[in-house]
């Protein structure tokens, strides 16, 4: 009899039932987009921090930017070449240095790893190699015996001055024994191999593809740095944006390298657990004085551009009109339920006086605006879906600006790039990322439940109503 | 048995209190038939409403077979009208979307009896008020006679010591009055169940044996020769 009469009901009354039902499933659908959307943002911000990042790091460990003390200028490179009488040979020089002048010991990474919710902790040193190659060339003596007056009888020297080609490139100082760790995992290698745990110190190296495409560099070739010749071993494709160096070499290399033994630059961290991250943080700022330790939350606040834009929209007025919709699609279902129960006072007081059970009439309005719920519940998840995958098929792309601008950024763009310092002031990093709005099993229960609490809610408005209704009342008012 | 005694019923109407019911004695014996006759918003209705314990006297008691209806606690007396008393109205408050075989077992839900019984029932009574061949239809689909008739299978389909019937034939023509009246009469006749009917029809009031005539809250019983 239960089904026989909701069923009915229902049927009765399926335009008041549509609208309940497209009320919920509008505002199910919103959610089911607005969360799925949201979901592909954060795996968007996920892919950014990624490529940054590298794969499972929760944050970097660097040392605090110092500053210079008084009467001290900033450090910047500096060449010397020998500008020797009556040579005019071709000059070359590699100078190397640490990316950002700052370094920690080595023994920070047993520290960092020593603390308490880190699982892993990988050190790794940022280099920047600044090739400066040309030559002199002397000034000419031309018309001697013709000089200006005062001249001395030299004539003048025209001509001479000096051509060099500068090139710079990053070369990041790789644990080759903790690969699962640290900035190389943000690439894939796509030709040859990458460094086996026994190549601590060789003189080999991974290059980025892009970098060595330039250069025109191969697996098999040989890349001289500072007079040492490292066989390319690998050829590493980032999985997106830049890479995050140029080139990678075994740590101890890199050391020997900038004359900084025993040094690194970044320690890439990863959490026990992502709750203890901040803990974590705060940990190593209070037990390792004078290092900076940027999460990936610090860095996906430097996100910027339309990535960060739609992010923001959508965990903001999103996620709010998603629910507000649902709010008042609960609101509208529970007040048509209401009176819906309002217009059956009659059929209410009837069946109590035939000896129905408040509760039993109660079951059968709740039961009534349930299926309503569902109804409209499966149609905002068909519509959510729809919307979804709407979104994905049409991948709209947006760009993440990474560490643009500001001290956080700058600080954040040191961490990412090589843990080093000084970074900042750099132009921002863009990347362009596809949005895809996945529907995880999890949005869908939360749809289901939305939909049950709508008609629990709907009911629990008409179930009230009924609930109260006294036969005698019930039946006086209509008759 | 119903005794009514100092049955008192007074309702608040804004700042004024109406007294429908004025220190009412009556007693109604098993298997009697009583017509409340009076003027309208004399307080026959909620005589009836007092009788099937569908409302609750301000003052006095209404006993049923040794039973006070009026100090019952609400779920004993929802009991009481699922097992002993039945009821049919004037507007024949059958549910527009339910058949009629369905509207008819809606009075065997309270008891509990399996799906077969309560369909085996529900069969048994609309024939007994001659609609066998109609109970597939829901009452949109049935003259005033017919929805009165399946009204009253459904007042008795559960086998009731009480019928109260308010007004039963208020919304039919002549024929369908005495149409739906020959099938009450019949049933009572057959049945022995207490009968009390409101009715204005002096016609129906005539055929009998008590009336009682309610006026002002306050009730005389006459009794009368059929």
């Amino acid at each position: 009899m239960f089904f026989t009469y909701l069923r009915r009901e229902l049927r009765r009354r399926r335009k008041a039932a549509l609208v309940v039902a497209s009320g919920l499933a509008l505002g199910i659908a919103l959610v089911i987009v607005v969360t799925s959307v949201s979901s592909g943002m954060s795996r968007a911000q996920g892919k950014v921090l990624e490529s940054l990042y590298g794969l499972g790091t929760d944050m970097t460990v660097t040392k605090a930017v110092e500053p210079p003390e008084e009467g001290q200028t900033t450090r910047r490179p500096r060449f010397e070449f020998d500008a020797g009488e009556g040579e005019e040979a071709q000059q070359s020089r590699d100078l190397v240095m640490v990316q950002g002048f700052q370094s920690l010991d080595a023994s920070t990474v047993d520290d960092v790893a020593g603390q308490d919710g880190v699982a892993d902790a990988v050190g790794g040193l940022g280099i920047r190699v600044m090739k400066v190659d040309g030559e002199f060339r002397r000034g000419q003596v031309e018309n001697p015996g013709q000089g200006g007056p005062g001249g001395g009888g030299g004539g003048a020297v025209r001509g001479g001055g000096a051509a060099f080609d500068v090139d710079s490139y990053t070369a990041y100082g790789t644990d080759v024994a903790r690969q699962d760790l640290g900035p190389l995992t943000t690439s894939k290698i796509t030709s040859g191999r990458t460094f086996t745990e026994g190549e601590t110190d060789a003189a080999v190296a991974v290059l980025d593809s892009a970098w060595a495409a330039g250069k025109d560099l191969a697996v098999g070739g040989t890349l001289t740095v500072s007079g040492t010749e490292f066989e390319v071993i690998g050829i590493a494709t980032a999985d997106s944006g830049d890479a995050a160096a140029d080139v990678y070499l075994p740590l101890a290399r890199a050391q020997a390298l900038a004359g900084a033994e025993a040094k690194v630059t970044t320690v890439y961290v990863k959490a026990t657990d992502s709750q203890r991250i901040e803990g974590v943080k705060e940990a190593v700022l209070k037990n390792i004085p004078g290092t900076t330790v940027t999460t990936s939350a610090d860095l996906a606040a430097t996100v910027s551009g339309s990535l960060s834009t739609a992010s923001d929209l959508a965990s903001g007025v999103g996620t709010w009109l998603s629910y507000l919709v649902l709010g008042a699609a609960f609101l509208v279902a529970g007040l048509l339920t209401s009176s819906a129960v309002s217009r059956r006072v009659r059929e209410f007081g009837t069946l109590k006086a035939l000896g129905w059970r408040s509760g039993r009439v109660t079951r059968q309005v709740a039961g009534e605006a349930l299926v309503n719920g569902l109804v409209g519940g499966a149609l905002g998840i068909a519509l959510g879906l729809a919307g979804a995958w709407l979104i994905t098929a049409l991948s709209p792309t947006l760009t993440a600006e990474l560490g643009g601008g500001g001290a956080a950024g700058g600080a954040a763009r040191g961490g990412m790039r090589f843990g080093g310092q000084g970074g900042g002031g750099g132009s921002p990093q863009t990347l362009d990322i596809a949005l895809t709005a996945p529907v995880s099993l999890a949005t869908i229960g939360l749809a289901v439940a939305l939909a049950v609490a709508g008609g629990l809610v709907a009911g629990g408005f008409g179930g009230w109503r009924a609930s109260r209704l006294r036969p005698a009342d019930a039946l006086r008012r209509v008759e | 048995m119903y005794q009514l005694t100092g049955v008192t019923k007074r309702y608040r109407r804004g700042k004024d209190a109406v007294t429908a019911l004025d220190s009412v004695d009556l007693t109604i014996e098993d298997g009697g038939r009583l017509v409340i006759q009076g003027p309208t918003g004399g307080g026959k209705s909620t005589l009836l409403q007092m009788l099937g314990g569908l409302d609750r006297p301000t003052e006095g008691s209404v006993v049923l077979d040794g039973t006070d209806l009026a100090a019952l606690p609400e779920a004993r007396l929802t009991r009481v009208r699922a097992e002993k008393i039945g009821f049919v109205f004037q507007g024949f408050n059958l549910i527009p979307t339910l058949t009629a075989q369905e509207n008819v077992e809606t009075a065997l839900v309270p008891l509990r009896l399996g799906a077969r019984e309560r369909r085996e029932r529900a069969g048994e009574a609309l024939a007994s008020v001659g609609l066998g061949d109609r109970s597939g239809h829901v009452p949109g689909e049935l003259s005033g006679g017919q929805q009165q008739r399946v009204a009253v299978a459904r007042a008795l389909v559960k086998r009731p010591a009480v019928l109260l019937a308010d007004e039963p034939t208020g919304n039919l023509d002549e024929s369908m009055r005495d149409e739906v009246m020959e099938v009450l009469e019949a049933l009572w006749q057959e049945h022995a169940f207490t009968f009390v009917m409101v009715t204005h029809d002096s016609a129906l009031a005539r055929r009998a044996p008590r009336v009682a005539t309610i006026g002002d809250g306050r009730v005389t019983v006459r009794e009368q020769v059929a």
